[in-house]
């Protein structure tokens, strides 16, 4: 799994906001969708009560997992429903495909699942001569454009409808320059129809897995889900381990926080709760693990396996707003990617703890409670630890340890800082030194406080007036 | 060849020592409010109509009037044999792709999202609420419960293939937040609230 070169963060970050305009537009529309978020929120008086239930249900879950895991999968067995296990994502792929080739089939159309993006599952089949297609309309767009999703809920939420329709009339075939949503949306719907009624194998994420009755729960707006699902012969469907809930009822808490915390909606449109085959059909479950029994022994680390992925910590973080979800370079961005994804590669993903002010807005929306900032700077910590962070930046950290724990230095260093601002500014101020990227450096002061304190203080006018 | 016990035995030296309790959800939905003006209200927000009938008489008119009788129309509803087929149930779903309006009956709604449990019972195909062009549903009234608590309290261990809450229309916004209603399933909902 190791690392293949990405660019860093704080570097695709810099290209994305170069376009000024599409940027604050970005910023604004994420934003719109976080106070959508929270006039759905304040519209329930127990709001902060179904936090707490749906927090203390997730931990349950992650100290029970394994007896949750057994009891889940016998329950399915028992309703006719296929189980698989992938310790990994090669091993999720190979059973997916081997289900395609066992019935022969070349051709699925897929739901939205970012495990399968975790996987790299549609470039595997790929590879194989299956061909995939995304229904979901934003997945859809984006493979359409050969790009990845850049937000878990909203997967096109970087493109502009002009993109929308360049992308549409290159491989739909719609009219050029024909920006207008609803039209564009027809074509993809009546493309996709065809799609559904062709495809004998589909493929869905899960949103919850019942333990209780062995049932999966999907949730879509479009419907492209059940369209895929209930049209083929074989529905597969792809879970994290930590999607699993323990009782039915439970659902009602999590379907009351998921929309609202995602996109301010009641719920989502359709919530669809899949028990059993239709007579002569097949459903198989594929149970990934994929690190994420390595996460849950990390005690700092394991209460994000609590994300139910609404998204809701992205459209409120100021980074992931102007950075944009690519320069996450994770299936999952914004704040939850960013402690997720070191543990799936540390070297690789070392810069996305930082890309955050540690502001803490995510922790505060998150509908299940994940201390997501707290572990954003747990993470910085054991990634720096173990050598993951740039030299430079190491270097300069141990410079500053010592200049801080130092009065001597400190104060030396201060003065020769104050020296070089005034008198050779060109020494600090040029494309070396980051601090200065987009931002003028108030005036030189003509001394430190320290030394105006010297001066000033009780005592030392005291001492003066001796 | 399976990963399954190397998956587990992870899983069971990995996760906490101590299994934490579970909350008891019985503090949760007591919220009070008119629940028929709020599902009513939450329905319209989301792209729904609610139409207020008292026998079928009326669905049947308000179909007449409002859809093409010349396209198909399918039900499950016996009452409604008049204007919709009844006899597709059995049919390969594929086969339903040019139905322009379905009809059925939802078990109950729920009044804080207005959405409609319905299960195999009563939907005649699991692809038929999302396949139509358009979809109307019969609910009951009095069985309008007021949140997803007394939602899953009313399901309970109900038996089910495959069940689904439907709040509105299918829809989608992902072309730069744009509301589009009709995205792969029904382009629009009528709930016709039954007395």
């Amino acid at each position: 799994m190791s690392s293949e070169k990405v660019i860093p963060h704080s570097e695709a970050a810099t290209r994305f906001n170069k376009d000024t305009e599409r940027v604050n537009w970005h910023d604004e529309t994420l934003w719109f969708v976080r106070e959508k978020r929270d006039k759905a929120a304040h519209q329930i008086p127990d709001w902060e009560l179904l936090r707490e239930m749906a927090s203390q249900i997730k931990n349950n879950v992650l100290s029970n997992i394994h007896d949750y895991l057994i009891e889940f999968e016998a329950n399915a067995e028992k309703n006719g429903i296929k189980v698989h296990w992938a310790a990994d994502a090669k091993e999720h792929n190979e059973i997916v495909h081997s289900i395609m080739v066992n019935h022969e089939v070349k051709q699925m159309v897929k739901s939205k699942s970012m495990l399968t993006e975790e996987c790299h599952l549609n470039d595997y089949l790929a590879e194989k001569g299956i061909e995939v297609i995304d229904s979901d309309l934003g997945e859809y767009i984006v493979q359409l454009r050969k790009e990845p999703p850049s937000h878990i809920v909203l997967p096109a939420i970087h493109l502009k409808k002009e993109d929308v329709s360049e992308t549409f009339h290159e491989h739909l075939g719609t009219e050029k320059g024909n920006i207008n949503p609803q039209y564009l949306t027809e074509s993809a719907r009546l493309s996709l129809r065809n799609t559904f009624l062709t495809r004998k194998v589909a493929l869905t994420g899960v949103n919850f897995a019942i333990a209780e009755t062995g049932e999966i729960v999907v949730c879509t707006n479009e419907g492209n889900a059940d369209m895929g699902a209930h049209l083929a012969d074989v529905h597969i469907a792809s879970m994290g381990f930590e999607k699993l809930i323990p009782k039915r009822k439970h659902l009602g808490v999590f379907l009351r926080l998921l929309a609202r915390s995602a996109t301010g909606q009641p719920i989502t449109t359709f919530s669809s709760h899949f028990k059993k085959p239709r007579d002569g059909k097949e459903i198989h479950i594929v149970i990934v693990d994929n690190g994420r029994s390595t996460q849950l022994g990390r005690e700092d680390f394991r209460n994000s396996l609590k994300c139910i992925r609404c998204g809701a910590c992205m459209n409120t973080c100021p980074v992931y707003r102007r950075s944009g979800g690519h320069s996450y370079h994770n299936a999952v961005a914004g704040p939850i990617g960013s402690i997720l994804a070191p543990n799936l590669d540390m070297s690789k993903n070392a810069d996305l703890p930082f890309a955050s002010t540690l502001c803490g807005s995510c922790t505060n929306v998150c509908p299940v409670k994940i201390d997501i900032h707290d572990q954003l700077y747990k993470w910085r910590q054991v990634l720096v630890k173990e050598g993951h962070t740039p030299t430079a930046k190491t270097i300069a950290m141990n410079t500053m340890a010592t200049v801080l724990a130092n009065p001597t230095i400190f104060n030396l260093a201060g003065k020769s800082g104050r020296f070089i601002m005034k008198n050779v500014p060109g020494l600090v101020n040029n494309k070396m030194n980051k601090w200065y990227d987009q931002r003028e450096m108030p005036d030189v002061p003509e001394e430190s406080f320290r030394e105006w304190y010297k001066k000033n203080s009780r005592e030392a006018k005291a001492k003066d007036n001796e | 060849m399976s990963s399954k016990g190397d998956i587990l035995k992870k899983i069971k030296q990995n996760q906490p020592a101590f299994v934490t309790d579970l909350p008891d959800l019985n503090i949760l939905g007591s919220e009070q409010f008119d629940r028929i003006e709020t599902y009513k209200t939450v329905l319209k927000n989301i792209g729904g109509d609610a139409v207020e009938v008292h026998n079928y008489e009326d669905i049947i008119q308000y179909i007449k009037n409002n859809y093409n009788l010349e396209k198909r129309l399918i039900t499950t509803i016996p009452e409604l044999s008049g204007i919709a087929a009844l006899d597709w149930t059995n049919d390969d779903p594929h086969s339903l792709q040019d139905v322009e309006l379905n009809v059925i009956k939802a078990h109950f709604g729920v009044a804080e999202n207005s959405a409609l449990w319905v299960t195999d019972e009563v939907l005649g195909q699991r692809i038929s609420p999302f396949i139509a062009q358009y979809l109307a549903v019969i609910v009951h009234k009095n069985d309008i419960v007021a949140t997803m608590h007394q939602a899953y309290e009313r399901i309970g261990n109900q038996e089910y293939g495959f069940g689904t809450f439907i709040a509105g229309p299918s829809k989608t916004a992902d072309i730069e937040q744009s509301l589009v209603l009709g995205a792969h399933g029904a382009r629009g909902l009528i709930v016709f609230l039954f007395d």
